[in-house]
C-alpha cells in the first residue's frame, strides 16, 4: 500500500486547486450580466424585496467579505436554498446523488466488461480481421455523441422491442439495475471505446515485452503470466485513464439522465440552469468539482499501489 | 559572416512526398474523402440540397424514406436531407469556431510558461489544475447558463474552458524542444527570446497541435451538437444537428428518420475527423519517417 506521507503529500495539493475552484464557482455568479437578485426574484419583485434577496445573498457585503462568506459556508456544507424547489441546496443534491453515482459506476462495469474481453481479442491477433473489425466498430462509436447513442437504444430496445424500460430509476436494486441498463449503456458504448482502444495498445506492448517472454520460457502456465504480468502491467494504464476520464463520464450521464428521465444530478443540473435557479447551479457545479478530485485522488492511490515505482516521485 | 541556425524544421519541398504517404494509406483516403465532401455541403448546401430545408409541405407531413425524400420528411412537411445538408454549415463552422480560439490562445500562453517556467508556469499548473477538475461539459453548460443560450455564447463558454487542453500540450513541447541545441545557439547568437519562441522552438512543436486540433474538431461538433439537443447551443429553427435530433425525440416511435437520420451527418463528420487525424499521427510521428 501506499505509505501515509504520499496521501497526505497528495491530498495537501488538493487545497490550492480547490481554493481556485471555489473562487471560479464565487465569480460565475457575480460576473452574471446584470443583478443576480433581478434575475433571482419573480418577475413582479418590488424594491423592497430585491433588497430583502440582496441582503439574504449577502450581496451588500464587499466582495471579499462576500468569498469569505461563501467558503465558510460550504465548508459548513451550507450551500443556500435552492429557488427552484424551496428547499436546501445540500439536502436535494444529497438526495440526488446516489443515482447518479449508481449511474456511473454501472456505465463503468459495463465499459469494461465491454471492453476488456474485446482488447484482449484484438491485442492477441493484431491486424488480424478480428481486430481490424473489433476497432472499427469502436472507432464508429467514439463519434457517436451520448444523446444519439441514447436514442437510438431506446428507440430500438426500449419502445420497439420492449425489452428495457424507457426511463425512470425504479426501486429497490434490481429495479434500479434494471431500469438504469439503457442509461447505463449509453455511456458504457462510448466509454469502452475510450478503454479499448487504450488497453489495446498497452495489451500489445506488454504482451511483447521481455520479462513476458521469460515468464513464458521458464514455463509459467499461461493463466498466470497473463494474469501476474500481462494484466497487471496493462491494467496500469487502463486505471489511469479511466480515472481521468471520470470527466468525461459526468459529461455522459447528465446527457443520459436527461435523454431517460433519470431522476439525478445531471438532469437537476440542466432544470436548474433553465429555471436560473443559481444556487442550485453553483451547489451543482461544486458537487461535480469535488466528485471529479475524489476520483482523481483514487485513481492516484490505485495507481502507486499497481506500480510502486510511481510511489517514490 | 552569418551564421546560420539551423532548425530542424520541416521543409517545404518535403511537403509533395509527405503528401504522398498520407493518400497511399486507405484510412487518410477515406478521412480526407468524407471531410471534403463535409466542407463542400457546408459552402454550397443551396446547390446541394434538394429542397428548401424551410419550405412546409403539408401533403407530406411525417413520410418516411423514399426515393423522393432520402431521410424522410419531418412534422412539417420539410425534407430531412436538406434540413442535414444546410446543417453542415452550423455544424461545421462550430467544429472550426469552437477550437480556433482555444488553439491560438492555448498555444501562446503554452509556448510562454513552456519557455520562461517560473512563477507563471506554477500559476498556470494550479489553473490547469482547477479546470480540469470540472467535468467538461458541466463547466460549458454552467458557462452558458450565466451567459445565455446561444451560438457565440458557446464559442465563449467552450474556449474558455479548451484552451487549457492546448497550452499544456503546447508547454510540454516547448519544454522538450528548449533543451535542444538549435535552442541554446539561438540563445547564444542573442537572438530575443520571441524570436526563438515563435521562429525556432514552436515550429517543430506543431504537429502534435495539429494532431489534437483534428480529434478537438471532431470533439466539437460532439459537443456542440449535444449543447444543440439540451437546448444550450445553436437555437431553432437554426438547422443545426443536434437540434433537428431533438427536434424529432417526440416522434421516435411514429417518424424515427426525423431523430435518427441527422445522428448519421454526426458520426460521419466525426469519423472523417478521426481518420485524418490518426493518420496524421502516424505519418508525423518522427520514427515513421
Amino acid at each position: 500500500m501506499p505509505s501515509l506521507s504520499y496521501l497526505l503529500a497528495r491530498l495537501l495539493q488538493i487545497i490550492p486547486t480547490f481554493l481556485l475552484v471555489m473562487i471560479f464557482i464565487f465569480l460565475l455568479v457575480r460576473l452574471l450580466p446584470g443583478d443576480p437578485a433581478i434575475a433571482m426574484a419573480e418577475a413582479k419583485a418590488t424594491d423592497a424585496q430585491l433588497e430583502q434577496i440582496r441582503h439574504n445573498l449577502g450581496l451588500d457585503q464587499p466582495l471579499p467579505i462576500q468569498f469569505l462568506v461563501f467558503v465558510k459556508n460550504t465548508l459548513t456544507g451550507d450551500l443556500g436554498r435552492s429557488i427552484m424547489l424551496k428547499a436546501p441546496v445540500t439536502e436535494i443534491i444529497l438526495a440526488r446523488l446516489p443515482t447518479t453515482i449508481f449511474l456511473a459506476l454501472y456505465s463503468v462495469l459495463l465499459a469494461i466488461c465491454l471492453a476488456g474481453p474485446l482488447a484482449f481479442l484484438a491485442a492477441s491477433r493484431v491486424n488480424s480481421p478480428v481486430d481490424v473489425a473489433i476497432r472499427s466498430v469502436f472507432q464508429v462509436g467514439l463519434s457517436m455523441p451520448v444523446f444519439y447513442i441514447g436514442l437510438v437504444l431506446l428507440t430500438v430496445l426500449g419502445a420497439q422491442l420492449r425489452w428495457f424500460p424507457v426511463g425512470g430509476y425504479g426501486t429497490g436494486f434490481l429495479d434500479n439495475l434494471h431500469h438504469l441498463i439503457l442509461p447505463a449503456l449509453s455511456v458504457a458504448l462510448y466509454t469502452s471505446a475510450i478503454i479499448l482502444r487504450n488497453l489495446r495498445a498497452s495489451l500489445i506492448e506488454v504482451l511483447d515485452a521481455d520479462y513476458v517472454q521469460f515468464a513464458r520460457a521458464k514455463g509459467l502456465s499461461r493463466r498466470i503470466v497473463m494474469t501476474r504480468h500481462v494484466l497487471r502491467n496493462a491494467l496500469v494504464s487502463t486505471v489511469t485513464l479511466l480515472g481521468l476520464s471520470i470527466g468525461n463520464l459526468m459529461s455522459g450521464t447528465l446527457v443520459t439522465e436527461t435523454v431517460f428521465a433519470v431522476p439525478g444530478v445531471g438532469r437537476l443540473m440542466l432544470e436548474a440552469i433553465f429555471a436560473r435557479d443559481y444556487p442550485l447551479i453553483q451547489g451543482l457545479t461544486l458537487t461535480f468539482a469535488v466528485l471529479v478530485s475524489v476520483v482523481f485522488l483514487l485513481t492516484d492511490i490505485v495507481q502507486s499501489w499497481l506500480d510502486p515505482r510511481l510511489r517514490q516521485s | 559572416m552569418s551564421i546560420v541556425v539551423q532548425s530542424p524544421i520541416r521543409k517545404a519541398g518535403r511537403l509533395r512526398p509527405f503528401l504522398g504517404r498520407a493518400f497511399s494509406r486507405p484510412s487518410f483516403v477515406i478521412g480526407f474523402a468524407i471531410l471534403t465532401l463535409s466542407i463542400a455541403l457546408a459552402l454550397f448546401p443551396q446547390v446541394l440540397a434538394p429542397y428548401d430545408p424551410l419550405a412546409f409541405d403539408l401533403s407530406a407531413i411525417q413520410q418516411g424514406p423514399s426515393l423522393a425524400h432520402p431521410f424522410g420528411t419531418d412534422n412539417f412537411g420539410r425534407d430531412v436531407l436538406s434540413r442535414v445538408i444546410w446543417a453542415y454549415r452550423v455544424d461545421m463552422q462550430m467544429a472550426f469556431f469552437a477550437t480556433i480560439f482555444a488553439l491560438l490562445i492555448g498555444v501562446t500562453v503554452g509556448a510562454f510558461v513552456g519557455y520562461y517556467g517560473g512563477i507563471a508556469d506554477t500559476i498556470f499548473g494550479r489553473c490547469v489544475d482547477a479546470i480540469i477538475t470540472f467535468p467538461f461539459l458541466v463547466l460549458v453548460i454552467a458557462i452558458v447558463a450565466v451567459l445565455g443560450p446561444g451560438l457565440v455564447n458557446m464559442y465563449v463558454a467552450i474556449t474558455a474552458v479548451n484552451w487549457v487542453y492546448y497550452a499544456r500540450l503546447t508547454r510540454a513541447e516547448i519544454m522538450a524542444q528548449k533543451a535542444n541545441d538549435y535552442a541554446a545557439a539561438g540563445r547564444v547568437l542573442g537572438y530575443s527570446d520571441r524570436r526563438i519562441i515563435f521562429r525556432h522552438l514552436l515550429p517543430n512543436a506543431t504537429s502534435p497541435i495539429i494532431v489534437y486540433w483534428m480529434t478537438d474538431m471532431a470533439l466539437a461538433i460532439l459537443l456542440g451538437s449535444s449543447l444543440g439537443y439540451l437546448g444550450l447551443g445553436a437555437q431553432p429553427p437554426a438547422a443545426e444537428w443536434g437540434v433537428l435530433i431533438a427536434e424529432g425525440r417526440n416522434f421516435l416511435l411514429t417518424a424515427w428518420w426525423m431523430s435518427l437520420m441527422p445522428g448519421i451527418a454526426i458520426v460521419l463528420t466525426g469519423l472523417g475527423f478521426s481518420l485524418v487525424g490518426d493518420a496524421l499521427a502516424d505519418l508525423l510521428r518522427p520514427k515513421g519517417r
